[in-house]
Parts: C-alpha cells; structure tokens; sequence
C-alpha cells in the first residue's frame, strides 16, 4: 500500500465519520441533561417514593396521575398558570412590537435605549421580584400609594387571584419584553423601504403600514417569541415563589390563588417529598406546555401577508 | 496518578484561590474547611471566630438562608447524597421529619453522644432520636415563651406599661384579647394589638400538652379541642380588628417592627434576636413579660452532621463545642437565645441577665422559668407543613377571603392530603 492510498483512504473516512463526530456533543449533552432527565422522570413518576428514600420506592404504575387528575389543587394551579400565561404572552408580545417600532426610529442616543431594554433581562430574578413585591406591598407600597394620591384606596395585591396574576405578570413582562422587542427589531430593519415607500405613496398610515406590512413581515419572529414566552411562562416558578415570602412561600398565596403548576410541582417534591407524584406532576406539566405552544403556534401562524 | 490528574484538572477549570470545588477537604493554606449551614440568627458569628482562633487548622464557613429555603435545600442535598453543609441546622418543627431516615445522618451516638446526653433537657435528646435510637442531632436553643411589648404604644392607649402590671392584664389569652380590645380602642393610628393572627395562634398551640400530633404519629388537628378552641379565639382577635395582619418573618413583618405597627409579639426567646436585627433603632421601646397562659414552647433547633460530608469528625467536634452549656450560654448573653442545657438554668449569670435592648427585663430569670415550666409538645413527622397549614388558613380569615368555619374545614381538609 503506498503513502497516497493511505492518505486518500483517511480522507475518506474522514468525511464519512467526521459529520457524526461534530454533532456528536449535542447528542451527548442532550442525552445526558434532556432525554435522560425526562426518562428517569417518567420512571419515578410510576413510583410511590419518598425524597429521601429512594430504596424504599415501590412501583405503583398509573396510580400517581389518577390521584392527579381528581386533585383540585392540581387543577387549581393549571388554572392559575393558564390566566398567567394569557396574561403575560399577550402583552409581552404587544409591547415588544410597539418598542421595536419606536426604537426603529431615527432617534438621537437611538443604540443607547436598544441597549437600555435587554437591561431588565440581565438583571437576576430573584432581585426583580424583591422589589416589586416591595411595590406592590400592601402597607407601605409605591403602587398603593400611587392609587391612594388618586382617591382609588389599597388593593392587597396578594390576597386576590386577579390583583395577584397582575402584580406578577407585571413583573415578567417587565423583564422579557426587552428581549423580544431586540428580536422584532432586528428583523424590522431587514424589511426593505421601498415598502414603506410605495405604502407611504398609495396613502396608507402609519398605523395602517404598521399592520399590514411589519407585522405580517415579522410573522416567523413573532411565532418564535410567541413558543419561548409560552414554554419560560407556563413553567413559572420564582416569581410566585418569591411575591409571598416566609414559611407559606410554596403554597403560592394563602388559598393557593397564585400558585403555578410548577409551584405545586415544588411544593410536592420539596415540602411534602412526594418525589412520585411531583414527577407525575412534571411530565404532565411538559405535555401541557407542548400543547399550549401548539395553540399559540397556529394562532400566530394566522397572520397573513396581504 | 489519580490525584495528578485531579490536580490538572482542577488547574485546568480554575486558578488562583478558588479551589473550593476541588477535593473539597482542603481550603485555603491546607486548612480543614467546615461549612455550616444555619437559617435566622443563631449567635455564631462569634463563637465561629473564636473556634477558628483556637483551632487554626479549621476554617469555617457559615451559610445562612431563611427558614423554609435552608429546610427544603437541605432535603433536596441528602436526596441527591450531594451539596449538603458539614453541620447543618434543623428546627423543632422538621426535626422529626428528618429522623425519619436517620442513615442519612451521622448517628452522633457512635461519636461519643451517648457520654453526653445528661448536657441537655431529656425531652429535647429524645425528639431528635431515629427509630434505632441514633442521635440526629444535638440540640441548641429551646424556644420558651414570652411576650415582648412596646412600652411607649401601651402608655399612649392608656395602658400600664410596668412588666408586672402588663403580665396581670393577661393570666390567660381570652384576657390578652380583651385587654387587646381596650388597647384597640383608643390607639395611636394604624397601630394594631398584635402583628398576625398566625404568630398568635402558634403561641397558642405550643402550650397545648398535645400539638398537632399525638405520641404515635397520628393527626390530632380535627378532634383536639385545644387547637379548635385556640383558632376560635385568635379569630375572634381578629374580627375585632386587633390584628395587624402582617405574615409572620416576611419582609413587610420587618417593616412592621420598623413603622411600630402593632404593639405585641409572642416572643419565643429566639424572637428577640430577630426583633433587635430586624429594628435596632427601636433599642429602648420594648419590654418582656410572661406569656399568657404560661409555660410553652415555640421553635428551637438541632446541629445535624450529614453523612455525605467529607469530614465528618471535625464537623462533629465543632457541633460538640457549640452545643455545650459553655457555648449555650455565650449565645444567650450574645444573642437572647435560650440554652437546651439545663445545667445554666441555676447558673447566676444566665439568671440575672438582663438584656438592654428590652429596657433591662430580666429575661435571664423570665426564660429560666419559662424553661422550668415548660411542658414539651411532640412534634409528628411534618409538623412544619401543619403549621404552614394552619398558618395560611388564619391568613385567609384576616384577608377578608373566608370566615372562621370555612377556613378551619379546609385546613383540616389539607392537613388530611398533607398525610394521605
């Protein structure tokens, strides 16, 4: 065999194997922090097992999600991450869109407030929700004192469902919308001016250009923000966590009004150490997020390019 | 070779001193590095530097977080057999969910504990003992009982504000309340009898001889009168507009200490370190006196040394030494914190303490006796949960969301799924 066989052999296996071996990490690390997690999830879920007693676990099968299924304050949290879903993708996606379009401007310092609305995201949660829980105090909160200046009295923001799902969906889109609005943004100054132009000429408005040639334009985008919000919101966990601190923090309010899916995932594993039924609770939470972001798929999916 | 390849690694991932992550054993200048892990305030802070000083092979490393992250943490670092502290601390109300898997924790009777069990009060030795007998945990501070009042809020509504004369308007809770009546009548503005019904109520609960669990673990919560005829009062309180409706160790409860919003507070001893933490400027305004009813306990914790822990001998040396009566009572000249140990219960200077925060109140002698007269409670397997329970369903009622009945039936409703 000569030294040129060889060579041409190595290429050969070379650009046989080599594209498996550079996508071979993300199989690896997909495999070991995605596909093995979710299969020793469902594996426990089929489990009566404590937290801290992994050798007294037995196997029960279903039994687990039919407990599930007939707990309403399993149905109570789905609920109340349901109208915290509605609550914070709509807006999210609303005010992203106005921002990108303001930002899409000709304005003066124009990179300094594109920098300045990604800020509320790099800040870290846990910070963020202190202090609007700070805000929204029921004694001594700026929200309340607002609303007393103008004669509307206290609202216990905590104590309510309603005032409740506001005050912390206030909070998360707060710190998202930024980043979406950065997404919109990118993808509005790809949208060429000579439609603006030939728009502009056949006398539409601006609210009209808006509607009709940037939205349906930025549809892929707006799918695109529409399944990140959906998948971050319906797993929402330190928000609600932290709005009502002390001992009482994972039962989501005093009669559970604000407590997510996710919460009373946390408040099975780690306060009850139901290591079982909060898997239980998991994977249905992960089938629910899929089906909730196939809906919000083929909603978004209706803008039309007219 | 091993060892090479861990230091390469370790080389490779950090430089500099921050070594923690590998090995672990080993901190900085090859010293032994303990971690402790604590909630609230427990008085440490010194004794750990005096440790230190004494011991300069050791360093420690306290971790402090609040109440029910520090519990559920530590849960979730035994599950996994990974992240727990050397020493961890444990509170009265999950000590007995802990004990029920004692291989989780070193058993400190095969450390020498059995030689110390006459240190402590019996009834708090036997509360952290696993079903073999192991020894979970030595026992720090009791909780006792007391009240601790805002002198100048009392004298402004007209009420005696002298420690004795204040301990003869309250011999039992249904007089707390009425004289809370009187007090609410004629109040500074925004000022309330007491800050939360929850707080009240746990007061209350701890003096019944049985809490929320009989003996043999079985739930006691819907046929104990003690507890129904306490709830029934406390909201009584509450309808009467006394209470200031601020949920116990929350934020906006620490702002409540700040603003003076309400003019009482049960005060186990260790509620007085947080009161001076929480409010320093109010230095002068309080007062102690003896709880109604009398007797009682409410909290008080153990030092648990996790099994996973790398070097569990000098974690168990350490939670010897700060368990001590010596150390006990530095921590209660320190910090308030009342000594499991009841040899310092005749100990002149614990008894004639006085503490300068609280206008001088003898809470040397008040917590003495309250330690002397207290009857323990047992505490069943999730105590803890209960009384977020118990707590959340009083919140209801003072958020206006349910009357007495309908809260009460459905705590006892939860309480029920807690345990099914």
């Amino acid at each position: 065999m000569t030294a040129l066989d060889r060579t041409a052999r190595r290429h050969r296996w070379d650009t046989r194997f080599a594209p498996y071996a550079y996508v071979a990490p993300y199989f690896l690390i997909f495999g070991v922090f995605g596909l093995f997690p979710l299969l020793y999830t469902i594996w426990v879920s089929l489990q009566q097992r404590s937290l801290l007693d992994a050798d007294g676990a037995s196997f029960i099968g279903l039994d687990n999600y039919q407990v599930l299924f007939a707990d309403p304050y399993f149905w109570n949290a789905m609920g109340n991450t349901l109208s915290l879903w509605l609550l914070t993708t709509i807006p999210q996606i609303l005010f992203a869109l106005w921002i990108a379009q303001l930002l899409n401007r000709k304005v003066r310092t124009r990179t300094l407030f594109r920098m300045g609305v990604i800020l509320p995201n790099v800040t870290s949660v846990a910070a963020v929700t202190i202090i609007f829980a700070q805000l929204f105090g029921r004694d001594f909160g700026l929200i309340n004192w607002g609303l007393d200046l103008f004669g509307a009295g206290h609202i216990d923001w905590q104590a309510g469902t309603a005032s409740s799902h506001v005050a912390i969906a206030t909070m998360v889109v707060w710190r998202w919308t930024g980043y979406h609005a950065l997404i919109f943004l990118a993808s509005m100054q790809a949208i060429p001016p000579s439609m603006y132009e030939a728009a502009t000429l056949d006398g539409a408005r601006n609210w009209q250009q808006f509607w009709r040639i940037t939205v349906p334009l930025l549809r892929p985008q707006i799918i695109f923000s529409t399944i990140i919000a959906t998948t971050g919101n319906m797993r929402l966990l330190a928000e609600p966590l932290l709005f009502n601190p002390g001992t009482a923090a994972a039962t989501g309010g005093s009669d559970r009004q604000f407590q997510t899916v996710a919460l009373y995932l946390y408040e099975q594993g780690f306060s009850n150490w139901d290591f079982g039924y909060s898997s239980a609770i998991a994977i249905v939470l992960a089938i629910a997020t899929i089906l909730v972001a196939g809906l919000g798929y083929l909603v978004t999916k209706r803008i039309q390019t007219d | 070779m091993r060892s090479k390849t861990m230091a390469l690694v370790c080389a490779a991932l950090v430089t500099g001193t921050m070594l923690a992550g590998c090995g672990g054993e080993s901190g900085a200048g090859g010293k032994t590095k303990l971690t402790i892990g604590l909630f609230g305030n427990f008085g440490y802070t010194e004794l750990l530097k005096e440790y230190a000083s004494t011991h300069p092979d050791i360093e420690i490393q306290d971790r402090t977080a609040s109440y029910s992250d520090h519990h559920k943490n530590l849960a979730a670092h035994l599950a996994t057999n990974n992240g727990a502290a050397d020493i961890e601390a444990v509170d009265s109300g999950y000590i007995a969910q802990f004990k029920d898997t004692p291989d989780k924790f070193v058993d400190l009777n095969t450390k020498g504990g059995d030689q110390l069990r006459e240190r402590w009060l019996p009834w708090k030795w036997e509360a952290s003992l696993g079903k073999e007998g192991q020894q979970i945990g030595y026992g720090t501070d009791v909780g006792g009982l007391a009240i601790c009042y805002r002198r100048d809020l009392l004298e402004a509504a007209g009420l005696p504000s002298d420690r004795a004369q204040v301990a003869a308007l309250w011999p039992t809770w249904q007089e707390f309340m009425a004289a809370g009546k009187r007090f609410q009548a004629s109040a500074p503005a925004g000022v309330k009898w007491f800050d939360g019904g929850p707080t009240v109520l746990n007061a209350i609960v701890g003096q019944a001889p049985v809490g929320y669990y009989d003996r043999s673990d079985n739930l006691t919560v819907g046929a104990n009168p003690d507890l129904k005829q306490g709830w029934d009062l406390v909201v009584d309180g509450v309808r009467a507009d006394l209470s200031a409706k601020l949920l116990y160790s929350t934020p906006v409860w620490n702002t409540g200490f700040k603003q003076g919003q309400f003019a009482t507070v049960t005060c186990p001893a260790w509620q007085m370190a947080k009161i001076k933490d929480q409010a320093p400027e109010t230095a002068g305004k309080w007062d102690v006196t003896s709880v109604p009813g009398g007797g009682g306990n409410w909290g008080g914790s153990y030092l648990t040394i996790p099994k996973q822990g790398k070097n569990v001998d000098k974690a168990v040396e350490l939670a010897t030494w700060l368990t001590a009566p010596e150390q006990q009572a530095k921590v209660f000249t320190s910090s308030g914190l009342l000594p499991s140990t009841p040899k310092l219960y005749e100990d002149p200077a614990i008894v004639n303490y006085r503490n300068p925060f609280f206008n001088d109140a003898p809470v040397g002698q008040l917590f003495t006796d309250a330690a002397k007269n207290l009857k323990p409670q047992y505490q069943g397997p999730k105590a803890g949960d209960v009384q977020t329970a118990i707590g959340n369903a009083m919140q209801r009622v003072e958020q206006g969301k349910q009357n007495g009945e309908d809260a009460w039936n459905q705590f006892v409703g939860d309480v029920q799924k807690l345990t099914s």
